[in-house]
């Protein structure tokens, strides 16, 4: 079941850059596909047009459901709720009824493993925690697609492998449709189940690399030759980007 | 005793030193003025009175109903009724004023060169203007206040309320939140901390406009700088007039500190600032 799909989409921005050039793409349920490329290349750009956040120049996109989620670079906290408060947020807005949004509130923090610190505020938790918290809010409806602009990029190497090990089984247990964007190659290799490679000015899709690790995928896959190859591979069509 | 800790005391000390010696220096050029000045009677009217003749002449004959300590809190009384009432609403308005403003950019085009305006127009020269319109009690006393003090609320809460969070901005679009939940959820806490530095600038200002009002409007309940202002006709009056004006400082920087600790109060969840101050 195709979650969402973009036909065709290209941007260009008012001062005459060409952003995005003639990008087609579907993911399902169940798929969690990546997109690697050079800064500034127009990944972030192609989720903003996907939220709605922001209109194509032309092409169109269409998305399965309403209930999308939505992860940002940084975590995107009011520094004047805790961390309950904050989950809440996004159901709120929604208009979700205060009882009704308690239990998958709950049930988000427990998710992401922030029930000891639901009472804090966001200056008190670190980049990790701060991340979770995120996650959470945007968990809590359930969403079909969910989107991730570069979440972990500001995190150092191990939280960041820890973050992508729980996020994978939250991936396994919500079953949505993902679409990851990242600078890391090993981060691409190990969430995904299709790794896309994008070139900058224009930005392009310019090869597709079929993960197939299979689920749940082990920490420690990091370290075998197949995950080593892959890794290789991408890199290789990354420096084409580049070029 | 390691040494940081002796670093800390050592800065503590310098903190309390290095300001008791500018007042020492400062005290000891004043001295040296009034020895010159104060003490020829032909320059008295416009010299300074020695430091220790504003203790003992202006605040300390304690029981004199006309003059020192007990008349000046008396007429410092209904200054610091106008002052708080004139910079509760020069709040109140000013950030109605600025909400106004950041709701629309054609609101806040036509008012804002009006604004700057206000603060640009020296009050003292539409006195005249002022008591034709608001008589020479308290509403004009209040208008003087709210006249000087709204500006810095109207900027800061301005520059508050548009310096809120894209991202925050985009995660409420996402949310398809409504233009009132914007507002309440996220713009107007956004915009606490720089509302509060603009009503720390002005309540300096609100005290400095409810004494100067005293200065200009005669009838209804007169404040110190009633008290202020008769003792500076007379000559021999300096030491009485120097001590209402200090008590009138005083109370500012009060003002100031009570209200810098209310913002850190009222924010201590949400931002570091109280820490990278204190470093």
């Amino acid at each position: 079941m195709t979650a969402l799909s973009l036909r065709n989409i290209s941007m260009t921005f008012p001062d005459g850059t060409q952003a995005i050039d003639s990008v087609d793409l579907s993911v399902e349920r169940g798929e969690f596909v990546t997109i690697v490329g050079p800064s500034g290349c127009g990944k972030s750009t192609l989720l903003r047009i996907i939220s709605g956040l922001q209109k194509p120049t032309s092409g169109s996109c269409e998305l399965d459901s309403k209930s999308l989620g939505y992860v940002f670079q940084d975590s995107v906290l009011l520094p004047w709720r805790d961390v309950r408060k904050n989950v809440e947020l996004n159901a709120e807005l929604q208009g979700v009824p205060k009882e009704q949004r308690q239990e998958s509130v709950q049930k988000a923090i427990n998710l992401v493993k922030l029930n000891e610190h639901v009472t804090k505020f966001p200056h008190q938790l670190s980049g990790g925690m701060k991340m979770r918290c995120s996650l959470a809010r945007s968990l809590v409806s359930q969403p079909q697609v969910f989107l991730f602009d570069e979440p972990f990029g500001a995190l150092d190497e191990m939280t960041r492998e820890h973050l992508n090990d729980e996020l994978l089984n939250i991936f396994l247990q919500e079953k949505f449709a993902g679409l990851f964007i990242t600078h890391s190659i090993q981060e691409a290799v190990f969430l995904s189940t299709r790794v896309i490679v994008m070139s900058s000015q224009p930005g392009r899709f310019i090869s597709e690399h079929p993960i197939d690790f299979p689920f749940p995928r082990e920490p420690n896959i990091r370290y075998s030759a197949a995950f080593a190859e892959l890794c290789g591979r991408i890199s290789h069509d990354l420096k084409l980007a580049h070029a | 005793m390691k040494p940081s800790s002796q670093i800390s005391q050592n800065r503590r000390i310098s903190t309390i030193v290095l300001p008791v010696i500018t007042f020492i220096f400062f005290l000891s050029i004043w001295y040296a003025y009034a020895k010159f000045h104060y003490d020829n009677p032909v320059q008295r009217r416009n010299a300074l009175p020695y430091p220790h003749e504003i203790f003992t002449d202006g605040f300390l004959p304690l029981n004199d109903k006309v003059n020192g300590l007990r008349p000046i809190l008396g007429y410092m009384w209904p200054t610091v009724k106008v002052t708080f009432l004139g910079l509760l609403i020069a709040v109140v308005l000013g950030v109605f004023v600025a909400t106004l403003m950041n709701l629309s950019k054609g609101i806040e085009k036509s008012l804002f060169p009006y604004a700057v305006i206000l603060q640009t127009v020296p009050i003292l020269a539409i006195t005249p203007l002022l008591t034709e319109l608001f008589g020479e009690e308290l509403g004009v006393r209040l208008v003087v206040t709210v006249l000087v003090a709204i500006f810095p609320v109207i900027t800061n809460m301005l520059f508050g309320l548009q310096s809120t969070d894209r991202a925050l901005h985009d995660l409420f679009t996402l949310n398809q939140a409504s233009r009132w939940e914007r507002l309440v959820k996220l713009e107007l806490p956004s915009a606490l901390p720089s509302l509060m530095t603009g009503i720390r600038i002005a309540s300096g200002s609100a005290v400095i406009g409810s004494v100067v009002a005293d200065f200009f409007f005669a009838k209804g309940e007169k404040g110190i700088g009633y008290y202020i202002r008769t003792r500076q006709q007379q000559a021999i009056q300096r030491p009485e007039m120097f001590a209402g004006t200090i008590t009138a400082s005083l109370f500012g920087i009060a003002m100031f500190v009570i209200i810098g600790w209310i913002t850190s109060r009222a924010i201590r969840n949400w931002h570091d600032l109280n820490l990278t101050h204190r470093q």
